[in-house]
Parts: structure tokens; C-alpha cells; sequence
């Protein structure tokens, strides 16, 4: 089971009403946003599979104009639950910024395909970004320690 | 020999019977957002079944309730969290 939770998009459903909008909003919308995806990879795939796939996706956010912000592998970890009768999953994290509709794109090429267990796409407002920050370099700082 | 059996005290033992107030944790230290792939910090709104606690309980205000029980369900989705579990703890 794949399925696709979009919160907070407020965006899409502006394009959509496009010609409906009152008169001064009609200019055309470049709404830059701030998204974060998580997908869980199939366990059974080798090393070079799990790459490829990755670089699938984050090639696929590059080459429609998003700017990748970071990129976090969180390697092989237990799920809480089965998921299509595997106990494990590869969990990877993209965090990137662009486009409102960029993400509509991404998430069909996840659900297509077949390697990708469950995937999770979430807006991130000011005070999420500012976590997100945070968060990253303080696993920055405890990488360098292990080193 | 004291026949009865009702047990005195010197100095009257003092006990509080005022409750104590409940707060939110969220207001007290800042926390403005509530990480969905934090499971640790998570699990101390979920009961041993892996149920959202009541704000009652929690004493969270009901904006952070919100935002708790969306990262919950949000790490649910991802298999973070389970759905249903006994003895989560």
C-alpha cells in the first residue's frame, strides 16, 4: 500500500482555480516552498540498487528545478510494523526547496515505483525549517565527533 | 496497652491536598515544532497500546495537542511508530 499524505499544500488548489481568482491575484504564482521526503526502500535490494534508486529520485527533483537541501540516509532500521511482510527498510531523507508543483511529480514517480515501500512528503513551514536547521547540525557536529 | 487501633501522631503529618497545576510542556520550554521522526520524544504522548493521551492527561494546550497528534500519525505513517501494539514501554 502506497499512499500519499500532502499536508499543508494550499498551493495546488490555487493553480487549479487559476482563471477563478480574483483579479488581483492574477499574475502568474512562483511560490517557492520548503518540502521534506521520506521513503522507505525495499530491504532486499544490494547497495548499488538502493543508490541507484536514490539518485532516481534526487536526480528527478534536480532536473526540474529544485534545490536539494539535504540529504540524510538513515541506512537499514526496523519498522514498527510489517510492511508488505518485511520487517526492515531502508529509510533515506531529501529535504529540498522549489516549486509548489514539483512535488506532485515526485510522489508518481514514488508510487510507481516498486522499490519504494512507503514514502512521506511534508511542507515545512518557518518553524520547521529552523528545526530542520538545527537538527542538521547537530548531526553534523556528532559526526565529526565520531571521527 | 492502646486498645484501639487507630494509629496517633505527635505532629499531625502535613499533607498536600492542593493539586498540582498541569502545564504544557510546550509553552514552558519553547518547542515551537514537533519532529515526526523523533520516536523517543514521541512516545511520551502514546500509552502503552500506542494510543494519542488525552490533553487531560498531558496537560499540552490544544495547539501543541494538534501538532503532536499530526507528527503521531505522521510517524505512523512511516513506521516509526506502530498502530497498534501491548506494551509499548
Amino acid at each position: 500500500m502506497t499512499c500519499n499524505l500532502h499536508a499543508q499544500n494550499v498551493f495546488h488548489s490555487i493553480e487549479i482555480t487559476y482563471f477563478c481568482r480574483p483579479f488581483w491575484t492574477r499574475t502568474k504564482l512562483i511560490t517557492m516552498r520548503n518540502y521534506e521526503t521520506v521513503f522507505i526502500l525495499n530491504p532486499v535490494l544490494s547497495d548499488e540498487q538502493t543508490k541507484e534508486a536514490v539518485s532516481k529520485f534526487t536526480a528527478h527533483l534536480k532536473s526540474n528545478g529544485a534545490e536539494i537541501v539535504a540529504e540524510e540516509s538513515w541506512g537499514l532500521k526496523k519498522l514498527a510494523y510489517p510492511i508488505q511482510k518485511k520487517k526492515s527498510g531502508f529509510y533515506f531523507l531529501v529535504e529540498f526547496k522549489g516549486d509548489a508543483n514539483l512535488t506532485s511529480g515526485l510522489e508518481v514517480l514514488l508510487k510507481r515505483d516498486e522499490r519504494v515501500m512507503r514514502f512521506l512528503t511534508v511542507a515545512l513551514d518557518r518553524d520547521a525549517l529552523a528545526y530542520a536547521g538545527q537538527r542538521r547540525e547537530k548531526l553534523n557536529a556528532k559526526s565529526k565527533e565520531a571521527k | 496497652m492502646a486498645s484501639n487501633s487507630e494509629i496517633r501522631f505527635l505532629t499531625p503529618l502535613s499533607i498536600d491536598t492542593g493539586k498540582k497545576k498541569k502545564y504544557c510542556r510546550f509553552k514552558k520550554s519553547g518547542i515551537k515544532y514537533i519532529d515526526y521522526k523523533d520516536a523517543d520524544f514521541l512516545t511520551k504522548f502514546l500509552n502503552e497500546q500506542g494510543k494519542i493521551l488525552p490533553r487531560r492527561i498531558t496537560g499540552t494546550s490544544l495547539k501543541f495537542q494538534r501538532k503532536v497528534s499530526q507528527a503521531v500519525k505522521r510517524a505512523r505513517h512511516i513506521a516509526v511508530l506502530p498502530y497498534v501494539t501491548d506494551l509499548m514501554k
